[in-house]
């Protein structure tokens, strides 16, 4: 495999060479930082499209803190699933867009996350005929506890993942999906087996994130575990995009841009591949951890079956429908893949080839899978750079001057 | 002793029938340098038209009409989907693969239903002793019938123009342009031949014992993935040793896995993936493959 994915965007200005030279286009000011700035930024970007964009993200972050007092039960679930998921996926856009190392096994670090957190926050138990192990420890430590387990899962994998290039490291973390299902449908002391295993739900201060015959009535609105599990899951989801947005603008994401367009002359350049790639194996793997938790606590059940090779592609499609290599896009993805077989299962009577149950025909989760293979290939054959490729058309000057500065990390993949 | 032998007359069946699948995945990667993760689809679409029409036309015709059917859809995939992204890299086509396999998957899955389909064949669950070992008959068939299909493959890979413009791509795609070798060509034909021999193997992976083809068949076709790559996913000897090593590997783990705990609840079906791992720490390009020389 002579070439990483995506290949390299021979006609975009390079990430490195980008970052520090002015473009002609971009506005003057923008590339060269004051002396004696504040920081990292360059003090002109807080003028006028600066306060728009904060007003922009407050007004964002009201309509999502606001979203529990009118959606019923169906779009809170949904909502948090596509959180979960959005988190997933940008941990693998790390790795499979802007580092280029093809994942087929997310879904394995999503169960080791997911499972961790169990067992940990778990009570013992005797469940159908076997014991179930736990211990009990508080939920916020077991939790943080999984997500740096699911990070050293893969750092334990890296060595292998180091040594491959290319579609060879993606069937490579396929065999990890397979291993992984097959010891969690052994381990049934600690996952349950095939049936699963309730998950313990969290605990934050004495407040237990879960629904409870009286409810805590916030504004008039009972708050049940879902709504509960929103604001978390809110700010957990703005956590891990801002972080990623550091990861991939900044310095490491100028690095694995290098790395996937070239890693000899990444090399070259003086930096550190090895470490690089070992080291956003082990960032996507704590995202992907973070993922399962939050996956099975808006679950409330794990099911080994479910961490399976389907769910590694879902997780792939997000990252290719949403654009590789960007951070909005994977969320986007996310947000598609895991809302459309809800909302064909929920508005399957109302869409003409989508058969109700008994019925022949696809079934709405077939629908949804169907569909979104073939935006998967759609996307990448008439619209190589995702959702996310659309936006720049219609986006504010500040943002492309952005991306200019940045050295757009999110290169078409041709 | 007469357990073992069993035990590796039905693995070596069975890795050849497997290597079968891993010829496929190689010849596409050499002439195309992509890996298809269509290819389990492919095997399934195959299947599907030889059990769906073996009752009105007989066994034989059928299985003309799956090898022909998954050679015709191999080439479709090829012709609709990877040219018009000839200017992609690899890692992007095998990617859209992906894409693919899910569409193709689905849409026979459904047709297929929770049924388990016969396929047909003639041979059924009888056996044959020979010297205290019992074989089924669908087994040696699967061996006799592999070995031939991958002998004529392999001549005619050396010793026809076809054969010859396909490794003069695979070598150096502009040059062989130049040359006069038709790209477009080479590679349908590439996906085309994977196809039939996918449809080939599906037969095999649905006899005795076996009952027949289901949904999850594709998860066998996906196991000749490892064979592909522990072999070397550009070699076609590879390709081979990688599925009689899968093939032996797997059937010893279902063998005996009665004498020991960790071999029970499914372990066969994981442990190509294991061999796959422990051999790419050793050779990341695989037994056969072709090391890759860099210098930083």
């Amino acid at each position: 495999m002579p070439d990483s994915i995506p290949p390299s965007g021979r006609r975009d200005p390079g990430p490195a060479g980008a970052g520090t030279l002015a473009d002609p286009a971009a506005p003057a000011g923008v590339a060269s930082p004051p002396p004696g700035g504040d920081g990292a930024r360059p003090a002109s970007r807080a003028g006028r499209g600066g306060w728009a964009r904060a007003a922009a993200g407050l007004a964002a972050a009201a309509a999502v803190c606001a979203v529990p007092f009118y959606a019923e039960a169906f779009w809170l679930q949904a909502g948090l699933f596509a959180m979960a998921a959005a988190i997933g996926a940008i941990g693998l856009n790390l790795l499979t867009g802007v580092a280029g190392q093809l994942s087929m096994g997310h879904a394995f670090f999503l169960a080791v996350g997911a499972y961790t957190y169990v067992w940990l926050a778990a009570e013992p138990e005797r469940a159908a005929g076997h014991t179930l192990h736990g211990l009990g420890w508080p939920p916020p430590l077991a939790a943080a506890v999984a997500v740096a387990a699911a990070g050293i899962a893969g750092g334990l994998f890296s060595p292998i993942a180091g040594r491959l290039r290319g579609a060879s490291l993606g069937i490579a973390t396929l065999a990890l999906v397979f291993l992984g299902q097959h010891v969690l449908f052994r381990a049934e002391a600690v996952t349950g087996g095939v049936n699963g295993r309730a998950v313990p739900p969290m605990e934050i201060l004495g407040l237990r994130l879960a629904d409870s015959p009286e409810p805590p009535v916030v504004l008039g609105v009972p708050f049940g575990g879902l709504e509960m599990l929103w604001f978390p899951g809110a700010a957990l989801l703005a956590l891990a995009a801002w972080f990623a947005r550091g990861v991939v603008y900044g310095r490491p994401g100028r690095a694995l841009t290098t790395i996937r367009d070239h890693e000899i002359a990444a090399g070259a350049m003086g930096v550190p591949v090895a470490r690089y790639r070992a080291g956003v194996f082990v960032v996507s793997s704590v995202y992907a951890g973070l993922a399962g938790v939050l996956l099975a606590l808006v679950f409330q059940r794990a099911v080994p079956e479910y961490f399976g090779l389907a769910l590694a592609l879902d997780y792939l499609a997000m990252i290719v429908i949403g654009g590789l290599g960007s951070v909005g896009g994977a969320a986007a993805g996310a947000v598609f893949v895991s809302l459309l077989p809800q909302l064909l299962t929920r508005y399957g009577d109302a869409i003409p080839f989508v058969a109700q149950p008994g019925e022949e025909g696809l079934s709405p989760s077939e629908a949804a899978r169907v569909l979104y293979g073939a935006a998967f290939v759609a996307v990448l054959l008439y619209l190589p750079r995702g959702l996310r490729g659309l936006l720049p058309r219609c986006a504010a000057p500040a943002s492309r001057a952005r991306a200019v500065r940045a050295g757009d990390a999110g290169d078409p993949p041709r | 002793m007469t357990a073992l032998a069993e035990l590796l007359v039905n693995g070596l069946a069975s890795g050849a029938v497997y290597a079968l699948v891993a010829l496929g995945f190689v010849i596409v990667h050499r002439s195309t340098e992509v890996i298809n993760f269509a290819h389990p689809s492919l095997l399934l679409a195959g299947g599907y038209l030889v059990a769906v029409l073996h009752d009105d036309i007989g066994f034989w015709p059928a299985l003309g009409a799956g090898v022909a059917g998954a050679a015709a859809l191999g080439a479709l995939v090829e012709f609709v989907v990877l040219r018009r992204l000839r200017s992609g890299s690899h890692g992007t086509l095998s990617i859209v693969t992906i894409g693919v396999d899910i569409v193709l998957t689905v849409e026979i899955a459904r047709r297929i239903g929770a049924e388990v389909l016969p396929l047909g064949d003639p041979w059924g669950d009888r056996v044959v002793q020979v010297g205290g070992v019992t074989i089924a008959q669908a087994r040696i068939a699967a061996l006799g019938v592999a070995v031939a299909a991958i002998t004529v493959f392999l001549l005619a890979f050396k010793y026809t123009s076809w054969g010859v413009a396909m490794r003069a791509a695979a070598e150096d795609r502009a040059t062989a342009a130049l040359m006069g070798v038709r790209l477009g060509r080479v590679s349908a034909g590439a996906w085309a031949v994977a196809g039939a021999l996918a449809a080939l193997a599906a037969l095999f992976l649905c006899v005795f014992p076996t009952p027949g083809l289901d949904r999850a068949t594709s998860f066998a076709a996906l196991k000749a993935l490892p064979a592909a790559v522990i072999g070397g996913v550009d070699s076609t000897t590879g390709a081979l040793a990688g599925g009689l090593l899968i093939g032996v590997t797997e059937a010893l783990a279902v063998g005996y896995q009665d004498e020991a705990a960790l071999l029970r609840g499914g372990f066969a079906d994981i442990a190509p993936y294991l061999l796959m791992i422990v051999v790419l720490l050793i050779r990341p390009t695989g037994l056969f493959g072709t090391r890759e020389l860099a210098r930083a």
